[in-house]
């Protein structure tokens, strides 16, 4: 993976040369940066014309957030350097990006509600560009009128919906005159209709010049809109492409990287019985920025390992709270462990009935950061550790010891706090943990995010044990090689649908490609209009 | 040119020193108030934390003092860990102190063993009710409990002194706002011959174990820790918030309603308008000042009551207004969320210009 990594950039840094002789509007070279742990951008390149709409793709966790926040000046990079207009710059705080021309748009705003729109663009403005402006509410309006941006001045902030709000950001960076606008997953928290509005006037922006950053989950958009994409894996640049000469499938399969590096293999198997199972669950979703689910029907089986593949943020994280109970809106029947209904069971019952689960974010809600590994061990697992409502603090004690024994977890002992490991160290842990319990069904997402390769084995392994001991287990991960390596059946999830399972040597890549990109909806929308008829 | 910035990890020794260096910058605040008013500071320092301490009889009063303010703390230490803001501490005891002087009323003619412990029961049902409320608005409605707590306390008070001034008011007295003075049967045993102390301050240092024991040695009290410390992780492992809630609210109130009614069946021995100077407001200085630990609030608690004790003599000896007590603790309770700030940041010198 590394080697293939590591041609991509030389060809990439080719390229760069080739296009440096015009001037770039914005060209990184070289971009580095290290946090604890984790190399968040590797030697990252990228180079961006006046005019050209830019996409950034990547998972969770592929650098993207780091590399626009060290371009707005909120990350200073360890290496690297930055040129704007072909001069070298150093991008000290935002304030420096905003009088170079570069323009953000973050995907939570940062509006205040109680004041009007001009006086929130006002707010940010620097005395220099106040200077400039003799009526900032007029040239609001002009500008406005100009993009098609529909936004006035004079409107309170928290009367406006969320894709007025995002043209008031969009307009105060407008109003600054940017060169440069980044847009973090812009159309995440959009109606189908803002989206075309959103794109008419970054297509117009385009026209005069200006560069625009795209960070996007959504495929079709980047192949709808952007002129180039840059996919990042790992905090490195494994490729870059033209969208529009892409599909949706083909860039998804960029993002997840190639199957054929995978040297090892293990045997399939194929479940028993019914364990668990979901029965055309919908359920609108409970956040803003969420996704609804829409029909999902699975079935999980005894000694089986069901793979959901995905791009970030299609349903996954609601999914998995309905699965595990944190949201218990479903109804009875919905939900089936064991031909028991338990649609309406909170997650510590459904624990009690030999549920278990890691979740995608370890610190913080898989473990306490602040608590000892004992104190996370007794978080899941507390059978056999009270008595009589009291806990038995050196039983769990040893258990935890054993637990980091056995699953070689590094830390100083049972008494490290949580946050005192690595992210694979405490993964490790547990994983341990949640296989302790000796679970009926396992719901486990993105296992191995951020592991290093020997974490990674371990963890496979372990589920795959799990697995022969005749558990049932829901792997959901944006991964798409750990799927198919570990996967007896697969599935992925589109927009809150779920498609079709197929046993993994049934299917390839390209398909479950295309089902992420959401080729199953209309076949499924079909299928049930014509049961329905 | 200093600079704020975050600490990786949140620093041991502050979280230790931090209550200390809130108390030292008081005092110094302290003694620049009073060279402004003209008082010589090293006395009024000396009448306000050494004096307290001189006698035996003030050593008692510093108990007296001290039970109703530690019984609060507790239960509010274990609400904060739960992070449930509970600020009606006082709301809940002087809940606790009207329904237990109705009880002892009830019990004027009697001298029944059973009197006593049934208007104690009476003020601790009365404060459980008293935090029940606002926790079934903000479990159900999910109203901020900071604010329906805080009204509360108002309810509380005005309930009180409606009482005193109408049904409980005592017949043969003269028409002051008083209930007529509790028979022995429904008043608390002193300790000792020569002060007030009486069994509220074993209430309150038993309280202060008791929470110690919930928090660190049953899975209740760890469930209480995770909630506050990580919501998604207790939601993550399925305990259940509502239960968790109910318990640390109820838990408060009770200890909060035993406080009231110790105060009126103990030193003052019938219902009164001013049954507490604020105890249940200086117990939230308390619970933090010892660290929302339960044992800690015992030694936060000493202090605290030695400075009430303190304020009494200031007055009493120097002239000082006995509203320097409040100033104080206020003082302290700001001194003292500033220094907290220092556990998670740190400032740094930096050379390097801004722009």
């Amino acid at each position: 993976m590394l080697l293939q990594a590591n041609k991509w950039l030389r060809q990439n840094g080719a390229s760069t040369l080739n296009t440096q002789q015009i001037a770039s509007r914005l060209e990184l070279i070289d971009i580095t940066k290290q946090y604890p742990g984790c190399l968040a951008n590797d030697s990252i390149n990228l180079c961006l014309q006046p005019g050209e709409i830019h996409a950034l793709l990547g998972e969770n966790g592929a650098g993207k957030s780091t590399l626009v926040k060290t371009i707005y000046g909120v990350v200073a990079p360890d290496k690297g350097d930055i040129l704007w207009d072909g001069k070298e710059v150093t991008i000290k705080s935002p304030s420096t990006a905003r009088d170079l021309g570069i323009g953000m748009v973050f995907q939570h705003f940062s509006l205040f509600e109680t004041l009007t729109v001009s006086q929130n663009i006002e707010l940010c403005l620097s005395q220099k560009h106040l200077a400039n402006i003799d009526d900032l509410a007029e040239k609001i309006r002009q500008l406005s009128e100009e993009y098609g941006l529909n936004v006035d001045p004079d409107k309170y902030v928290h009367s406006l919906s969320i894709g007025e709000r995002q043209r008031v950001e969009i307009m105060r960076c407008l109003v600054q005159s940017v060169k440069l606008l980044i847009l973090d997953e812009p159309t995440s928290v959009l109606t189908p209709q803002e989206v075309s509005g959103l794109f008419d006037v970054l297509r117009t922006l385009s026209k005069e010049g200006c560069s625009i950053l795209f960070i996007s989950h959504k495929l079709h958009e980047v192949t709808e809109i952007c002129h180039q994409a840059t996919i990042l894996r790992g905090g490195k640049v494994v490729n870059t492409c033209v969208p529009s000469e892409e599909t949706p499938a083909s860039i998804a399969k960029m993002m997840v990287g190639d199957l054929a590096e995978q040297d090892t293999q293990y045997t399939k198997k194929e479940g028993t019985h019914t364990l668990f199972s979901a029965n055309n669950l919908s359920l609108p979703s409970k956040q803003p920025f969420g996704t609804s689910l829409k029909n999902i029907q699975f079935e999980l089986k005894a000694g089986e390992i069901l793979g959901i593949a995905g791009v970030a943020g299609n349903g996954q994280d609601e999914l998995m709270a309905i699965i595990s109970g944190e949201d218990n809106r479903t109804n009875k029947s919905s939900l089936s462990l064991d031909q028991m209904d338990i649609g309406h069971l909170h997650a510590g019952d459904r624990r009690k009935l030999g549920m278990a689960y890691v979740p995608e974010e370890r610190l913080g809600r898989g473990a306490v950061p602040d608590m000892s590994l004992t104190e996370n061990t007794l978080l899941t697992h507390s059978t056999g550790f009270i008595k009589n409502g009291l806990v038995q603090w050196q039983e769990a004690k040893d258990y935890a010891s054993r637990l980091i024994k056995k699953y070689k977890v590094k830390c100083h002992g049972e008494f490290s706090e949580a946050k005192s490991l690595s992210g694979g160290n405490l993964q490790k842990f547990i994983m341990g943990r949640e296989i302790g319990q000796n679970p009926k069904v396992l719901i486990c997402a993105h296992p191995t995010w951020g592991v290093d390769v020997g974490a990674a084995l371990a963890i496979h392994q372990a589920l795959l044990d799990l697995r022969d001991q005749g558990a049932a287990i829901l792997l959901i991960s944006e991964d798409i090689d750990e799927l198919f390596l570990l996967a007896d059946r697969m599935s992925a999830i589109c927009d809150g649908h779920l498609s079709p399972q197929v046993k993994t040597q049934d299917t390839n890549i390209d398909q479950i490609g295309q089902w992420m990109a959401g080729t199953f909806i209309d076949t499924q929308r079909e299928l049930t209009q014509e049961t329905q008829s | 040119m200093i600079r704020i910035q975050a600490r990786t990890e949140p620093s041991t020794l502050m979280k230790i020193a931090s209550p200390l260096i809130a108390i030292v910058l008081t005092l110094l605040f302290g003694c620049l108030l009073f060279s402004a008013i003209g008082k010589d500071p090293l006395q009024a320092l000396h009448v306000l934390l050494i004096a307290p301490l001189s006698d035996s009889y003030n050593i008692g009063e510093m108990f007296v003092k001290m039970g109703p303010l530690l019984l609060c703390a507790v239960g509010l230490a274990i609400c904060y860990r739960a992070n449930m803001w509970n600020i009606g501490a006082e709301g809940q005891l002087l809940a606790g102190a009207l329904g237990g002087s109705a009880m002892a009323l009830y019990f004027i003619d009697s001298d029944s063993v059973f009197a006593l412990p049934i208007t104690l029961l009476a003020g601790i049902v009365s404060g459980m009710l008293w935090s029940a409320i606002p926790t079934f608005l903000k479990l159900r409605f999910n109203s901020n409990l900071i604010l329906t707590t805080i009204m509360f306390n108002y309810i509380a008070l005005y309930l009180l002194i409606w009482a005193v001034h109408g049904p409980l008011r005592d017949p043969q007295g003269f028409g002051f706002p008083e209930s007529a003075l509790f028979s022995d049967a429904t008043l608390l045993p002193t300790l000792f011959e020569f002060s007030r102390i009486h069994l509220g301050i074993v209430f309150a240092i038993l309280a202060g174990f008791i929470g110690w024991f919930i928090l660190t040695k049953t899975h209740l009290g760890f469930q209480i820790r995770v909630l506050g410390a990580d919501e998604p992780a207790a939601k993550y492992a399925g305990f259940n918030s509502k239960k968790l809630s109910w318990f640390v609210m109820l838990f408060a109130g009770a200890l909060a309603g035993l406080a009231g009614v110790s105060e009126t069946t103990g030193p003052i021995g019938q219902l009164v308008p001013n049954v507490s100077p604020g105890y249940g407001y200086s117990a939230i200085i308390v619970a933090y000042l010892g660290r929302l630990h339960p044992i800690g609030a015992i030694l936060a608690a000493v202090f605290m009551a030695i400075l009430y004790m303190g304020g009494d003599l200031a007055q009493i000896e120097m002239g000082i207004p006995v509203a320097v007590v409040s100033m104080f603790q206020g003082v302290l309770l700001f001194f003292l969320l500033a220094c907290d700030f220092f556990i998670n940041n740190r400032l740094t010198l930096s050379h390097q210009a801004t722009n």
